[in-house]
Parts: structure tokens; C-alpha cells; sequence
């Protein structure tokens, strides 16, 4: 059984939000992603200061098996990219919550984190699925 | 519901992953790709390959029928217990399917084609039998395991008995015998030694578990398919199709165009296409930036657009290589599309590993 953290917030398509506070949300796939992906091999983050529109590919992450785009559940700016994943793609297999986070977003809607499921939700939401 | 092999609830019970692959439920791996990839370049490793077709092809016409199937030549097999790949052709040259051919005894052939072309390859193989004196019969009876690596050979004798033992061990590279219930082949898809192995299948799991026991590690497709790459060896439906002649895949040397009267099928396309010459070679690519080679991605040269046929990464060389076909000529470096960013490439000649080594430079060119 993947791991499922209390305190992020989860998309329908497995990535995880955490908030930093002053409006920064820390993004990542989930436990259930890295697992279904296998282990990666390459990992594309985005340049850091430009905006970026919910929906659009904020990473790209390539498994042994395919690419995989990780779309951005919201809306702007890119204000740090974690660009150690280049050399250490496996961080995102090893931990995926921590060490394998993809990028930080500064968004101005403070509700943006309202949106999404919490734990208790995604872990339904994981069982319902498999 | 998917097909399964004998040894499914085995993959099951050591942890594998599967997926379906050509209508089969199969492993892809059983924890880690890349370390079961390692385990076949450096020791040992099995693959369930139960998926494929064995078809046992006998009688009188068994020679001639296949001397007309297929563009590879079977007198090439001048003693039972050969082995020989090639290809069989449609009319248009185009590849049906790639297959290898044991010759066991006279007037008696085995081949073994790919799981995913079963259907139309039977269909095939039946219309044209019925010229000849020949029967076909698939060998659903049987489950295949493929133990390769540097140490496989031994892992598997060492499961026999002293003339079992023995006899596994003399055979060479490229032939086959049936050792008790064992047929050993001494053939593989990973570019290492070791065995490919048919048995009955009701003694799968029994003999899956003696090569474990002996230290061939369990692995998956996934470790299967990166081994194959390296080794540069075709896949087919990715590396060549119905619609692409084996002259434009790297397949060129598995035609017997002599003797200049066998009349294989697509033997006159194939001579047309030679004569106005192959307008695209089949060669391998080393990805020098970042990213990951994938199939179908589009190739930009000086002589015009190509296509990559395979791609991923090597855990070998700890770089993304591919399979690609450009247009001919001397051709140095290209342009990879990578998903809308064009990406440098050297083209080389495969293979890229062979028996452990690397066989391309790699130093040139920035690593990820």
C-alpha cells in the first residue's frame, strides 16, 4: 500500500501539494505515481520566474517505461525548480514527499488549496481506481 | 480475459508487476528494471517468455516450405540442431514477422515467432503451407524460459543430471537439442550467453524454480526490452512492420539472396528495392543531451527527417540510445524532436553492448 502524508493536498492525477506559506505551494507525484511509473530515469523541471496557467506541464518525467507530463494543479509563478532530479531522477522513486519534490509555485489565490482532495479522500480515491 | 502463462501465480508470489503484452498478462518487472537488467549482464537472469509461438512444422515438403517462406535460406542448417534467424516477407517485401528457425531432425523444423503477430502469423504460415506437404503444429503444450547472462549456462547445467549436464554444456552457440524433457537452445534475445529453454508445461514451475534456486534471477519484460536495445537487436512492430523491407532495418544480412532460384516470398520486391538502392539505413543513436530517446520521435538531418524506432535508457551506459531509420549516406549526428526540443545525437553502430562490454564510444557528449 502507497504512502499517503495527513497533511498534502492530492490532484485526481497523483500529484501532491504542500503549503509553504507566503502563498508558496510545493509540488510533487505521489507515492502511487512513482510506483506505477517504475523508476525514472529522467526528469525535466521548468525554468524558474515565469508564470504558468493550471493544466499546463510543470515537469516531465521519463520512467524506464514512457514520459510522463505532471501538469500544474495551479496557477503562477515558478519560483523554484528541483533541479537535482536531472542527476538523481530516482529521488522522486526514493521520496517522492520530500527529496523528489518538482517544483514550487507561488499562487495569489489563497482558497487554491481548497480545491483539492485531502488524504482521506485520495486514499479513497486510490482504492477506487485499483 | 488475458492469456496467462503456467507460471503466473509464480510471477505473482515473487512480487512481479504485470502488464498485458500482446494479449498476455505478463511481468514487466519484480521490483527493479534496471537492477534485473544488471543481474543478466554481470551474472544471471530468467525471462518467462511462454507468451511466444512455438510452431513444430514437419513432412516430406517441410524444407521446401520453408525455403519459400521465409528470406533467410534453411540449407544454411547443414545438421539438426542448427539455428537460424530471419525473416518472413509478404509479397511486398514488408516483414511479417522476424523468427527463429531450429532445425531438429530431417523433415522436422521448429520456429518460434513473436506473441503479439500469433494470429496472423498462423494464418500466414497456413496459407502458404498449403502448396506443400507439410503439417504445422503449435506447441501450446509448452512453456519457454530464456536464462541468459555470463553464468547461465552453468546455473542451468547445474540443475541436470551428469549426462544432461554435459550435453548442455557442448552445445554452441546457435544450436538446440532435446535434453530429456528439455529442448536447450543455446540462443537468447539480450546479447549474452545462455539458454532459451522449452519444456512441457506442466514441469514450468517445477524447472523455474531449480534455475532460481541455482541463481538466475527472476526478470520482466521491462529488463528484457533495455537488454535488446543495447544488444541492437530489432523489435518486432517497433524496429520493422509489414510496411518496412528489412533492407531499411538493419535486416539486410539475414536475406539469402543466393541461391539466385529460390524463389522466397518478397524475393522480387526485395531485388527491385536493391537495384534502385535503399533510399534509409537503420542505425543506432546515443542521445549527447538531455532527455530520453522514445519511439516514433521525429529525426532531423542534413539529408532529411528520419525516425526513431526504439529508444529508452541504457542502465549499460547510463545514457538514453536508440534505434533509428535515417536516410542514407554518411550520416554523423542528427537532431532527436523531443517532444517539441531538438536534441543532439551521435549515430553509431549498434550494438552497444555486447557480452558485458560496451562497444560505442561514450565519453564524447554530455551525460545526464
Amino acid at each position: 500500500m502507497s504512502t499517503i502524508p495527513d497533511d498534502l493536498k492530492y490532484t485526481q492525477s497523483h500529484e501532491w501539494l504542500r503549503d509553504r506559506g507566503d502563498g508558496v505551494i510545493e509540488i510533487g507525484i505521489t507515492d502511487h505515481a512513482q510506483d506505477a511509473l517504475g523508476e525514472l530515469v529522467y526528469v525535466e523541471t521548468p525554468e524558474t520566474g515565469r508564470d504558468i496557467d493550471a493544466g499546463e506541464t510543470c515537469a516531465t518525467v521519463e520512467s524506464v517505461k514512457s514520459a510522463s507530463d505532471v501538469y500544474s494543479p495551479v496557477a503562477g509563478e515558478i519560483v523554484d525548480a528541483n533541479d537535482s532530479l536531472a542527476d538523481e531522477p530516482d529521488k522522486v522513486n526514493n521520496d517522492p514527499y520530500g527529496e523528489g519534490w518538482l517544483v514550487r509555485i507561488r499562487t495569489a489565490d489563497d482558497t487554491a488549496l481548497d480545491r483539492f482532495m485531502d488524504a482521506a479522500a485520495y486514499r479513497d480515491y486510490c482504492e477506487e481506481a485499483s | 480475459m488475458a492469456n496467462r502463462t503456467p507460471l503466473y501465480a509464480r510471477h505473482l508470489d515473487l512480487g512481479a508487476k504485470t502488464i498485458d503484452f500482446g494479449g498476455w498478462d505478463m511481468p514487466i518487472h519484480y521490483g527493479s528494471q534496471i537492477e534485473e537488467h544488471h543481474h543478466v549482464r554481470r551474472d544471471a537472469g530468467m525471462f518467462d517468455v511462454s507468451h511466444m509461438t512455438i510452431v513444430d512444422i514437419s513432412g516430406d515438403g517441410a524444407r521446401d516450405f520453408l525455403r519459400r517462406l521465409l528470406a533467410n535460406d534453411i540449407d544454411k542448417l547443414k545438421a539438426p540442431g542448427k539455428a537460424l534467424y530471419g525473416c518472413m516477407l509478404n509479397q511486398r517485401g514488408g516483414v511479417i514477422d522476424d523468427l527463429i528457425t531450429y532445425y531438429v531432425a530431417p523433415s522436422r523444423y521448429r520456429v518460434i515467432v513473436n506473441a503479439a503477430t500469433h494470429d496472423k502469423d498462423l494464418a500466414w504460415m497456413r496459407k502458404q503451407a498449403t502448396a506443400f506437404d507439410v503439417e504445422l503444429t503449435e506447441r501450446a503444450d509448452a512453456a519457454l524460459i530464456a536464462v541468459q547472462g555470463p553464468d547461465a549456462r552453468d546455473k542451468v547445467a547445474g540443475t541436470l543430471e551428469a549426462d544432461a549436464h554435459e550435453a548442455a554444456l557442448a552445445l554452441s552457440p546457435f544450436s538446440a537439442a532435446q535434453i530429456g524433457d528439455l529442448f536447450i537452445a543455446r540462443t537468447g534475445y539480450t546479447g549474452e550467453d545462455g539458454f532459451e529453454i522449452m519444456l512441457p508445461a506442466g514441469q514450468a514451475v517445477a524447472w523455474w524454480d531449480k534455475f532460481l534456486a541455482a541463481g538466475a534471477a527472476p526478470c520482466g519484460l521491462g529488463a528484457r526490452d533495455t537488454l535488446r536495445l543495447e544488444a541492437g537487436l530489432n523489435l518486432y512492430g517497433q524496429d520493422m512492420d509489414e510496411d518496412v523491407s528489412p533492407l531499411a532495418a538493419g535486416l539486410g544480412w539475414t536475406i539469402a539472396w543466393e541461391p539466385q532460384d529460390r524463389d522466397f516470398i518478397g524475393r522480387e520486391a526485395l531485388e527491385k528495392q536493391r537495384a534502385a538502392g535503399v533510399a534509409e539505413q537503420f542505425v543506432g543513436l546515443l542521445l549527447e543531451d538531455r532527455g530520453v530517446l522514445r519511439g516514433h520521435q521525429r529525426i532531423e538531418t542534413d539529408a532529411g527527417d528520419g525516425l526513431v524506432t526504439s529508444g529508452g535508457f541504457s542502465p549499460t551506459l547510463e545514457r538514453s540510445i536508440g534505434l533509428a531509420r535515417i536516410p542514407a549516406g554518411d550520416i554523423e549526428r542528427c537532431r532527436v524532436d523531443i517532444r517539441g526540443r531538438l536534441a543532439g545525437a551521435r549515430v553509431v553502430k549498434p550494438p552497444f553492448v555486447r557480452k558485458g562490454k560496451i562497444l560505442v564510444d561514450v565519453s564524447e557528449g554530455v551525460t545526464q
